[in-house]
């Protein structure tokens, strides 16, 4: 069937903010379904809370709101808008709940409204446990023996009938919010109980636990007229047991016959037919090892990370196919865009192998518990492509970025055998380089089978990476002949492992691989497995005989991508990347990215003229900077990543366009930045420069406490503290060191003021500064967590003298294109904390409510264009009659043992913003929209530290001419109460009941305001009541200052359906 | 010396040799199906191929007692990337190299296969040799005139076959061009009395068997080859209900008066979409053909039935004047997708509407 024409204007539902489980591949899925939606001539609207994507550019859809998502929003904005219909798959567990919400309310009937794609049926069937259970035995689909639960005792009754260890899955939850795997009935209570909470309908399915089968996913797409096919199978390296997001993939399935691949490739058909699906859908399985029986794990009646995945990996473009599924089409009317000549009806073929490792976010949350099981941990996800499994696999370890360039991993290095056996039971994040260490060990492959349940065929893999690693110690630069360097380039060994085996440099290691003409050529990701001719200029690096890039007469330009994401370098590197290759195409530039995150816009192969899906290491981007010959390199708009290779970039002869190697170094080194500051007479916070303990101690000594201590190179606050005495700083500088540590720690006077952001273009002749923004928590809190408004309240003197400093600093760094500042103000006094010579976490939402297309304009002026000729203005951009607000989402709830107390340290993963042109509906809107949430006439519990007992005395005022029944811990009961504040007096945790555990067990508490004396210690009181709270899903504030902000936008008395909504496209 | 596959062009492409070290001429043909290789290898349709497999990893689950195709390998020889020495599945019973050692059959293993199947997607090279020792001038130039020649005979059972069903099944004759086991096993299971015939058997013979319909099976080559074959189909049209696959079709249509022609690099794979014109319905079958047959003209009385989604071929037919049909791809799958099983459901209300219609 063609395209429906009743469809005329659509609503698409985004994701909100990154939050673990729910990242960036849904700005992939929604960007590639509004240009879709905008080819086939339809009037799109869009709704996401997310600035940092590019699926909210005004530009992509007709109207565009960065509102809360909530209901009476989405209502709010149907009204308004009048869409015929709603693509709600392409959002995300969010998106979907939503629409379904809106569904079934009648709403959307009664305002004449349809669900474009698999109905609320079919969805209801695929995601409400029940339902599903049913349908499966209807159709005779295996599935885990299992029960669903309203109540944690039948649960437990359940457990008792069929035995332990049983799975808990919360229905409704993404990324598997709430689950986890019982081993005995307590166990089983604590889970159940956090699971019925979490899921929306209060649901859970207790499950017989089948650990140990093997796990396979099916990628299925399904058409009106019934077509199904699959697009892609993948196996998880971790058996069942780990969710797949936190599991190491490839595809294609490895390790199972065509007659196994077959019966769950047409049980998937089964599935997605009986359930009606329209457009994608992930079905996953539990496969048994030792022989054909199978179960259906889950169906996911949506696009996907695993969908993201699986089209990275093929090629496939799932949520393009989707979306003109959705509004009509079948699969053999829709072209494949890859071939050209193909349809949409076909199942890709590989002729490589994929390897997906998860990034998980421990290097930030040092004491965090790794453990893995049912609830994902991991914050982003790299993929690499190989023709061998061994080269996929070490090219997705170095793809990390967490200085892992082998299966070596020093740690493990120091265990005993036995100590290695005990460890590999332990399934998180690090079990793959434990497993490698057992085998080295001499642990046999089949002692590990036993013990971690992962296939013998992936333990003998690596094992032939440890014969290689083995002979390669050994014999070192004697073994390196070419076929022997040869061979070991085809498994992917890294120059710079080899270089550190054979005791030489990587440089050397490179400069003998080129002697013995040993390059690798780069291999095009087809769908077809060379069948047809394609067109997707999608390439991966390979040690084979033939290099299939396709080159024009256009001058090239690479732009370095951001890799995984991860706490501190989200969806806003990738955002600015993707801007930077549309800027260049403009220009008439070929724009080549070097990426490897599976997630995201950039590695669309649509996007750039040339992907190269590849690890952001030096030796494999120089690999494509030889093949490319490239007129130049961009480096500041991929985050940290990128601005590490500018080194290897520009010593290897590659021009760096926009800020050089040398001014990016003198930027990051803070020797030859104080240098600098003293030149132009600006102020920093005083400090200094330290490697040792010893040194530390004698610096803060010299500053006075309290002191700020970091590592210098800084990413996303990478172990950043303030230190309030000796102790602090011993303890830090023990945990410092157990990572290897190239670069000095700095450690810093901390000075307490107001803290304010600036992100400016430079042409080296003049500065345009967008906008100035505000923190509304005072310093000490990691930029990335605070609450930033836009434009900030300063006056008018002080905005001149940050627009001189911030002229001063960009051209005394010589910037060319973006530059990030981070100031302090306290009274009249201006100290500069950081400068950045790239892009920053604020680039997309400052581009979005000032207009300038900042990104573009940084590429311009790189490319030697003057700013004052843009059009644009140069100084203070004139600003805005909106407000902004950027609101921080954490995603504390899925890591449990988290410090979520805001510090130095950044631990959000994702941000919302409020547009308004009130600054408390601003303030309001973002709070709304990053999950913070009051019941009215709920209960506040406040419990502060005693430096804070007396500022939080007006918040708690506000709080309760608002309406809210405060309760409080004693010291800060009795402040309030003393300050005519009635309080109720709870007792602390060790105290008897009532205290505080069993306030929240009355659910009547919908916010705790609580701040630390001392974060990270799991055993102090002020860290598990704020746990407990994260746990039950009460949300926490930390800071004194973001309660004060929420009594604040409170105070106006607002809800979702009275807010004001604001269409990006209509702000001037 | 290294082991090389050298083409009629004479480009080489080197890589080491496994199982049975011998020099081996064949028609060089790719498959891009991802799993299956035991399956593929066993297929009698490949017989005087040599295979390559653009999937990169072959050997992981070794080969084991259920996935035979035939009770041989039948290409020539094979050709793959990376060959994995320790396969991991619970049926495993041996590793893909003691495999072709166990049938004599040479493969080579470390080649970039991706650069010949490019190669071979051009269309211009046919026929090449695997090389383990330096090439005689006399097999150079017998790789050069390689064809296969009347292949059918050659991997065909010698002697009818008989394997008893269950009561009430229907007694079916299986034409054996090169016949894949996994179309017996699937008549079977539902019951039915097969026996399989010599590709040479007359169409008298079957004819006074009390057959309720016969099955013209996949095989190797150039369907017109097969001039006495065909005239004995020629026979049996509108005596007995035919569902032919594969070479099946090709020579049923053949029989029926319609031509057929060489593609340029032929149908291998597990993914190949064809349109169902009757019920509008895509499905995604497992193919394996150099051969198509061309398109009816519009008096014929042959009716296009599937089509290839992506060059349009046809790819299945039913005739107007015969209770008989056929398609070009593999419903019985082995390897591939079990998408159009159904087919089989159709011989078998073939066969009854037969019957009814005598009654």
């Amino acid at each position: 069937m063609p395209r429906n024409k009743d469809i005329k204007k659509v609503l698409l539902i985004g994701s909100g903010p990154i939050v673990i489980g729910q990242a960036a591949e849904f700005d992939y899925a929604g960007t590639q379904a509004l240009t879709t939606l905008k080819k086939e001539g339809l009037e799109v609207v869009l709704v996401n809370s997310n600035p940092a994507t590019i699926m909210t550019d005004s530009e992509m859809a007709d109207r565009v709101y960065l509102e809360p998502l909530s209901v009476d929003v989405l209502k709010k904005i149907i009204e308004i808008e009048k869409p015929d219909s709603i693509l709600p798959t392409l959002g995300g567990q969010t998106g979907l709940n939503l629409a379904m919400e809106l569904a079934e309310s009648g709403f959307l009937k009664e305002k004449n409204v349809r669900l474009l794609g698999t109905n609320t049926e079919a969805i209801k069937k695929a995601e409400d446990r029940e339902a599903f259970k049913e349908t499966m035995e209807k159709i005779k689909e295996p599935i885990v023996e299992g029960t669903i639960v309203t109540h944690v005792d039948e649960a437990l009754v359940f457990a008792e009938k069929v035995g332990y260890p049983v799975i808990v899955r919360p229905a409704y939850t993404l990324g598997g919010t709430g689950g986890g795997i019982a081993d005995n009935p307590e166990q089983l209570h604590e889970i159940c109980e956090g699971g019925l909470k979490a899921s929306r309908v209060h649901q859970c399915l207790i499950e017989k636990c089948i650990c140990g089968w093997k796990e396979i996913e099916f990628e299925a797409m399904r058409d009106s007229a019934g077509n199904c096919i699959t697009i892609c199978n993948m196996e998880n390296v971790d058996p069942v047991g780990i969710h797949t997001g936190d599991s190491v993939v490839v595809a294609p399935v490895q390790t199972l016959r065509d007659k196994e691949t077959q019966m769950l490739r047409t049980a998937s058909l089964k599935i997605i037919n009986e359930l009606g699906i329209e457009g994608g859908c992930n079905v996953q399985f539990a496969l048994h090892p030792d022989n054909m029986s199978y179960a259906v794990i889950e169906v996911n009646p949506r696009v996907s990370r695993s969908s993201a995945l699986a089209s990275k990996a093929t090629g496939y473009p799932i949520a393009r196919v989707a979306t003109l599924v959705a509004i009509g089409y079948n699969l053999d009317e829709i072209k494949n865009a890859v071939t050209g000549s193909t349809y949409a009806s076909f199942e890709p073929s590989l002729d490589y192998i994929i390897c997906k490792f998860p990034r998980w976010p421990f290097d930030k949350f040092v004491s965090a518990n790794r453990k893995l099981g049912t609830k994902m941990k991991a914050t982003g996800e790299v993929m690499s492509i190989g023709d061998s499994f061994e080269a996929a696999l070490l090219k997705s370890m170095r793809s990390l970025e967490l200085n892992i360039f082998s299966s070596e991993v020093a740690f493990f290095g120091k265990m005993t055998k036995e100590q290695l056996k005990d460890r590999l039971s332990i399934q998180d994040d690090q079990r793959i380089f434990c497993v490698f260490a057992a085998l080295r060990a001499g642990i046999t492959p089949e002692e590990i089978y036993d013990i971690t349940k992962i296939d013998i065929w992936f333990l003998k893999k690596f094992e032939v990476i440890l014969k290689h690693e083995k002979k390669i110690k050994e014999e070192k630069l004697d073994c390196l002949t070419h076929d022997y360097m040869l061979e070991i380039k085809k498994l992917g060994f890294a120059d710079k492992s080899i270089a550190e085996w054979c005791g030489v440099t990587e440089k050397e290691i490179r400069a003998l691989r080129e002697k013995l003409g040993i390059k690798p050529v780069f291999n095009m990701v087809d769908t077809c497995a060379g069948e047809f001719q394609a067109y997707s200029d999608y390439y991966y690096s390979t040690y084979q005989t033939q290099t299939e890039v396709r080159k024009t007469d256009k001058k090239t330009i690479v732009v370095l991508g951001s890799g995984p994401i991860r706490i501190g370098q989200g969806v806003e590197f990738d955002y600015c990347s993707v801007h930077c290759v549309w800027a260049l195409k403009k220009l008439g530039y070929d724009a080549v990215i070097i990426n490897n995150n599976p997630e995201t816009v950039s590695t669309d192969f649509d996007t750039a003229d040339r992907l190269y899906f590849e690890p952001l290491t030096n030796e494999d981007v120089l690999n494509v900077l030889e093949v490319e010959k490239p007129e130049g390199v961009f480096v500041q708009f991929g985050g940290q990543t990128a601005i590490k290779l500018a080194k290897t970039v520009y010593e290897n002869g590659y021009k760096i366009l926009g800020t050089s190697y040398d001014d990016i170094n003198n930027a990051e080194d803070r020797e030859e930045f104080d240098e600098l500051l003293t030149k132009l007479d600006l102020a920093r916070p005083k400090g200094k420069t330290v490697f040792t303990e010893a040194q530390a101690l004698e610096a803060a000594e010299e500053l006075t406490y309290p002191v700020l201590v970091r590592p210098s190179y800084v990413l996303g606050g990478q172990g950043m503290e303030i230190c309030y005495n000796a102790d602090d700083i011993k303890k830090y500088m023990s945990i410092i060191n157990l990572n290897t540590q190239e670069h000095p720690i700095l450690v810093d006077k901390y000075i307490m003021g107001k803290e304010l952001e600036v992100d400016a273009i430079c042409d080296g002749k003049n500065i345009l500064i967008p906008g100035i923004m505000e923190h509304i928590e005072r310093t000490g809190i990691h930029s990335g967590d605070s609450i930033a408004v836009y434009p900030a309240d300063i006056a008018e003197d002080m905005k001149q003298k940050i627009v001189e400093t911030t002229q001063k600093l960009a051209f005394g760094t010589k910037t060319i294109g973006l530059i990030n500042i981070q100031y302090i103000l306290k009274g009249k006094e201006l100290y500069i904390i950081e400068v950045n010579p790239r892009s920053s976490r604020t680039v997309p939402y400052i581009s979005k409510v000032t207009m300038l297309p900042m990104v573009q304009l940084a590429v311009r002026c790189s490319l030697g264009e003057d700013l004052a000729s843009m059009g644009y203005g140069t100084g203070l951009h004139k600003p805005s009659e909106y407000y902004a607000v950027k609101v921080p989402v954490f995603s504390n709830e899925k890591i449990p043992d988290l410090e979520i107390s805001l510090s130095p340290e950044m631990k959000s993963t994702g941000e919302v913003l409020g547009l308004s042109k009130s600054f408390p509906e601003a303030l309001l809107k973002g709070l709304l929209a990053s999950g913070i949430r009051l019941k009215d006439g709920g209960a506040i519990l406040i419990s502060v530290s005693d430096i804070y007992k007396q500022e939080i005395i007006s918040t708690a005022q506000a709080f309760s001419d608002l309406g809210f029944e405060l309760y409080a811990t004693g010291g800060t009961a009795h402040v309030l109460n003393s300050n005519f504040i009635p309080t109720n007096v709870v007792g602390k945790l060790k105290d008897p009941e009532p205290n505080i555990e069993s306030l929240f067990a009355s659910e009547k508490v919908c916010l705790v305001i609580n701040t630390p004396t001392r974060g990270h210690d799991s055993t102090r009181d002020g860290f598990k009541i704020r746990r407990l709270a994260i746990e039950r899903g009460i949300p926490v504030l930390t800071a004194p200052d973001t309660a004060n902000a929420l009594a604040k936008a409170l105070k106006l008395k607002k809800k979702d359906k009275d807010l004001t909504l604001v269409c990006l496209g209509d702000i001037k | 010396m290294k082991a090389f596959l050298m083409l009629e062009d004479g480009s080489k492409f080197y890589g080491e040799p496994f199982g049975d070290f011998q020099n081996a001429i064949g028609e060089v043909v790719f498959s891009t199906s991802m799993t299956g290789y035991q399956e593929g290898l066993t297929d009698p349709s490949f017989f005087g191929q040599i295979l390559v497999l653009t999937y990169p990893l072959i050997g992981n689950v070794g080969f084991n007692n259920f996935d035979y195709e035939s009770n041989r390998i039948s290409v020539k020889g094979l050709i793959i990337k990376e060959l994995c020495d320790v396969p991991s599945n619970w049926a495993v019973k041996g590793n893909l190299d003691e495999f072709m050692k166990k049938f004599n059959i040479v493969g080579l293993k470390g080649v970039d296969t991706r650069a010949l199947t490019l190669k071979i997607r051009e269309g211009n090279v046919k026929r090449g040799i695997i090389c383990v020792e330096e090439p005689t001038a006399e097999q150079l130039e017998k790789m050069k005139n390689y064809k296969i020649e009347k292949p059918v005979y050659k991997v065909s059972t010698k002697r009818p076959l008989f394997i008893d069903g269950k009561s009430g099944g229907k007694n079916i004759a299986v034409f054996d061009f090169g016949v894949k086991e996994n179309m017996i096993r699937m008549l079977h299971n539902r019951g039915h009395n097969i026996t399989i015939f010599p590709a040479d058997t007359s169409a008298e013979e079957i004819l006074e068997g009390n057959f309720d319909g016969v099955l013209l099976s996949n095989g190797p080559g150039d369907p017109k080859d097969n001039e006495s074959i065909i005239e004995n189909i020629k026979k049996l049209l509108n005596k007995k209900p035919i569902m032919g696959i594969c070479m099946g079709h090709q020579l049923l249509a053949l029989a029926n008066g319609l031509d057929s022609f060489r593609l340029k690099f032929g149908h291998r794979g597990a993914n190949q979409p064809v349109k169902d014109l009757e019920h509008n319905r895509v499905y995604i079958t497992s193919q394996n053909h150099g051969y198509a047959i061309c398109e009816p003209d519009e008096n014929s009385n042959a009716v296009v039935t599937f089509r290839n989604v992506n060059d349009g071929t046809v790819e299945g037919l039913k005739y107007k004047d015969s209770p008989s049909f056929s398609v070009q791809f593999h419903p019985e799958a082995c390897p591939g997708p079990m998408d159009t099983e159904y087919l089989f459901n159709d011989f078998e209300r073939l066969m009854e509407g037969f019957a009814n219609a005598k009654k």
